[in-house]
């Protein structure tokens, strides 16, 4: 077994080729067997007997899925997946009425999103499990979930981006979320032609301060840099708390054929910005004020999601900020950019780079006091390398993209190309472990490593290729996370699983932080929800025009009402259904023959409203799709729809229709008597 | 009665003071689907659940074999309780004040047959509510009935049911048995003081 497992690893495939190309020296690593343990000691690292729980809670994007995945450490077993930018028929997210204006966007309703980065919430720079961040890569955007439910809370747009990959990225003590462009647009958009990408493109970051106590976002100002693509981030912390890193490729400026065109310079850079500048800046009006037009989506008390609209933003520019931005230089194209818990050291991951240079904060803002230049790009001061460097990582490997911490000194890094992940010694930046990652690692994760405080027990690999790791599935196959054991000296490959999506990164915090916090349903009572019927007695169908609604409830095992008639083609019916039940995990189901959107799934005590236009007459059942109790498959009813022209009267079975029916008779003897004036 | 006695009784009237604070009885319910259970805590003037909902998912749940659902509205005896008691504090207090050996006995038997009849009341409402079902539940087991156990534990179908005294009901019996502890001293202690000389003398007696 480890006989092959050392021959795939230093012949990874195609790959070989490309890094053969980049470089030659660092050759392949050695995976010996004796890293792995034995089957049984990995196997009982990760076991979590029957009814047990894991460690840790961990969040981890699910990439072009756009939803968040949530895994329990170390069993590798999925607890959640929730939907964030994606819509998800399973429970209605982004088709009920309720849920689908946290989709809304500037360019209208985007129900799908990339999902990159997470991000846990922190307080003195360590996670304190109140929310998680993540970015929509696609259509710029940054959600906010909350940890006591595990449902997306809001959903910010970021204007005048068009790429949002560094981001969320947060600040030690939640003061901010960044979003930084990974593609470069003139802003605001105008009609200009692609070749004039160095005069008229240009590369914008934003900040969106977080409100301390409800978490709620809103864009505080943005920056107008030079049209590099703005790759990745990390907040500094402790002695670098107000500084935010960036790295940026593409400093070439290309416009077509990147993977050349911008692989040309030996050093790009870490973009260093100082946002206690910029807060200075912009409380002195030197920022512009711009326009901007984005969509600011938040989930209200009640279970409704609104969206507010924002039409400026605060601009500022380096020239008219001084001390706002420095360029730190880096080799080659960096990818992720990270800081150690100490706050003293960033690391970047030149992807093309054949070492991890090691910038010290210090030595940095030593550089800026003695205006260690080593000249401008854009009017930003650029900084000599040496005068910034700490320290460089020498044969590390291939293809350097991520590094974390686990709080003992040490940095472990993913090399995408060399498919492995590399331990070094923030003292010597010696390499002193090294493990194969099957296959071709992205990010990697250690519970809290990128905060001031990691609990550095384990580290999970994020890879993006896993071949011939599982049982094959046809052509696509699933992406693959593997825990590693790093309590000790060297790391020990304990689980490998497959994940849902594609994860990117992934934060972890230890369990005892939020289970206890979970909520475990909606108290009814409490339900604002104007169409909620909080009683059977409160059930009802009201026609408004071609409007019907339908305020229904459910609990087991029934629904109320469960015949409804006089409902015509072309009406628009919205299933107002609310969930009586108060008791933990009880959910209740509701599904409709023909229904274009989706089903709901109602939380005990939630109300959710599913639209409906019948397109032909007939009899229509409807049942609940969550197994509920004994009698779940009784839990069921039947609309009857009749033609545009029917006068069939709107008729229901629940106690409120008898006083409904009196009530329109009466109406009718109005009418006839306003019919006899 | 001696002073003792008096203070005794005194302070079993104002124990029972804790019953409007404190529930008398609890029911607990398990089940495979409730790991964390099931309950109800009864209390002089009111049923609740144990956790806040508790009562709404028991009678959810009962709905299934057609137990009619637990109303505390319709239980009169939940408004005459709060009464009863405030009687029984008064009662023991004015026993306690008056200091007669004949009302300590009386009331040591009222009180006693208001536990015994009020247990009985339990027991028959337990009885109704596990008996009187709607022939038209959906779950219909023949020879089956659900009357929760007055003491101690019972398997109803797929839950099993206990039922103890609460701190209520706990400090109630106690209070019960301080009355009728300070009855039996009281009577032992009339029976010497009538016996008394007579059974000092009688060894005299017997040696004369």
């Amino acid at each position: 077994m480890s006989a092959s497992m050392t021959q795939r690893h230093c012949r990874p495939g195609s790959l070989a080729l490309l890094a053969g190309v980049v470089i030659a020296a660092a050759g392949c690593t050695s995976a010996d067997a004796s890293r792995l343990g034995s089957t049984a000691e990995a196997a009982s690292k990760v076991y979590v007997p029957p009814g047990s729980y894991d460690e840790f809670y961990a969040f981890m994007s699910g990439g072009f899925d756009g939803q968040v995945g949530v895994y329990g450490l170390p069993s590798g077993r999925l607890l959640k997946h929730v939907p964030v930018f994606s819509q998800s028929a399973e429970n209605g997210w982004g088709y009920s009425e309720q849920t689908k204006p946290m989709l809304a966007t500037s360019y209208g309703q985007v129900p799908w999103d990339d999902a990159h980065h997470p991000q846990l919430s922190q307080t003195a720079g360590v996670p304190d499990g109140r929310w998680l961040f993540i970015n929509g890569n696609n259509t710029p955007r940054i959600a906010r979930l909350d940890l006591t439910r595990f449902e997306t809370e809001e959903i910010l747009e970021i204007p005048n981006s068009a790429g949002n990959h560094s981001s969320p990225f947060v600040t030690e003590n939640n003061e901010y979320v960044v979003a930084g462009t990974r593609f470069s647009v003139p802003t605001p958009q105008r009609d200009v032609s692609i070749e004039d990408y160095k005069e008229a493109f240009d590369g914008v970051l934003t900040f969106a301060r977080v409100d301390s106590v409800t978490g709620h976002m809103t864009i505080a100002f943005q920056i107008r840099l030079p049209a590099f693509d703005y790759d990745l981030s990390h907040a500094g912390k402790g002695p670098s708390h107000g500084w935010s890193f960036f790295t940026s490729y593409n400093t070439e400026e290309a416009n077509t054929k990147l993977e050349v065109n911008a692989s040309q310079k030996d050093k790009d850079y870490v973009a260093a910005i100082n946002w206690k500048q910029a807060e200075q800046c912009v409380a002195q009006g030197k920022a512009t004020t711009e326009p901007g037009r984005y969509a600011h989506n938040l989930m209200g008390d009640d279970g409704i999601a609104r969206t507010e609209w924002g039409s400026s933003v605060k601009m500022l520019t380096p020239a008219a900020c001084p001390g706002l931005a420095y360029y730190l230089p880096t080799p080659k194209s960096p990818h992720g950019v990270d800081v150690d818990p100490t706050g003293e050291f960033i690391v970047a991951g030149g992807k093309l780079a054949t070492v991890i240079p090691v910038h010290s904060f210090s030595k940095m803002q030593r550089a800026i006091a003695d205006k260690a230049f080593a000249g401008e790009d854009h009017g930003i001061p650029v900084l000599k390398y040496e005068a910034v460097v700490a320290g460089e990582v020498q044969n590390p490997g291939l293809g350097p993209l991520h590094t974390e911490f686990d709080g003992k000194g040490y940095a472990y890094t993913s090399m995408f190309l060399s498919s492995e992940i590399v331990k070094w010694s923030l003292k010597d930046y010696k390499v002193v472990d090294r493990a194969p990652t099957y296959y071709s690692i992205g990010h990697l994760m250690i519970p809290g490593g990128d905060s001031r405080k990691p609990w550095g027990k384990y580290v999970l690999a994020l890879n993006k290729i896993t071949k011939d790791r599982y049982l094959p599935t046809g052509p696509e196959l699933s992406q693959s996370a593997q825990l590693y054991d790093i309590s000790g000296d060297r790391m020990k490959l304990l689980l490998d699983f497959p994940t849902i999506g594609e994860p990117h990164y992934a934060q972890a915090l230890p369990a005892s932080m939020i289970k206890d916090r979970q909520l475990k349903m909606y108290p009814l009572m409490e339900n604002k929800d104007p169409y909620a019927a909080k009683s059977e007695k409160a059930t009802r169908v009201e026609r408004k025009g071609n409007a019907v609604h339908v305020m229904m409830t459910s609990v087991r095992s029934h629904f109320m009402p469960d015949k409804i008639e006089g409902i015509r083609v072309g009406d628009s019916v919205y299933f107002h259904l609310t969930n009586l039940e108060q008791d933990w995990d009880v959910p209740h189901g509701f599904a409709v023959l023909g229904a274009n959107n989706s089903e709901l799934l109602m939380m005990p005590g939630q109300t959710r409203t599913l639209a409906w236009v019948p397109t032909r007459v007939g009899i229509f059942p409807f049942y609940c799709t969550d197994f509920c109790s004994a009698l779940h498959q009784e839990m069921q009813g039947y609309i009857r729809v009749s033609a545009r022209d029917a006068k069939v009267a709107l008729k229901w079975n629940s106690p409120s229709y008898a006083a409904a029916e009196k009530h329109e008779a009466d109406d009718h003897d109005d009418d006839d008597e306003h019919g006899s004036h | 009665m001696t002073r003792t006695s008096r203070l005794v009784v005194a302070l079993a009237s104002l124990l029972l003071l804790a019953l409007y604070v404190a529930p008398l009885w609890r029911i607990e319910l398990i089940a495979p689907q409730y790991p964390e259970g099931l309950g109800l805590r009864i209390w002089v003037n009111q049923i609740s659940g144990l956790k806040p909902n508790d009562l709404n998912s028991i009678n959810g749940l009962n709905h299934y074999i057609g137990m009619r659902a637990i109303d505390p509205e319709a239980i009169p005896e939940l408004r005459l309780m709060p009464r009863l008691i405030a009687a029984a504090v008064v009662v023991g207090l004015l026993v306690a004040l008056a200091g007669r050996r004949w009302l300590l006995y009386l009331w040591a038997g009222v009180f006693t047959l208001g536990a015994v009849a009020g247990l009985a009341d339990f027991w028959k409402w337990g009885y109704d509510y596990g008996h009187q079902l709607d022939p038209h539940a959906a779950i219909k087991v023949p020879g089956m009935s659900y009357q929760p156990p007055l003491i101690g534990s019972k398997q109803l179908l797929n839950f099993h049911a206990t039922s103890w005294p609460d701190i209520g009901g706990w400090i109630a019996i106690a209070a019960l048995g301080l009355v009728l502890a300070a009855a039996v001293l009281e009577w032992r202690r009339a029976r010497a003081m009538r016996t008394g000389p007579v059974a000092a003398a009688r060894p005299l007696g017997v040696l004369a």
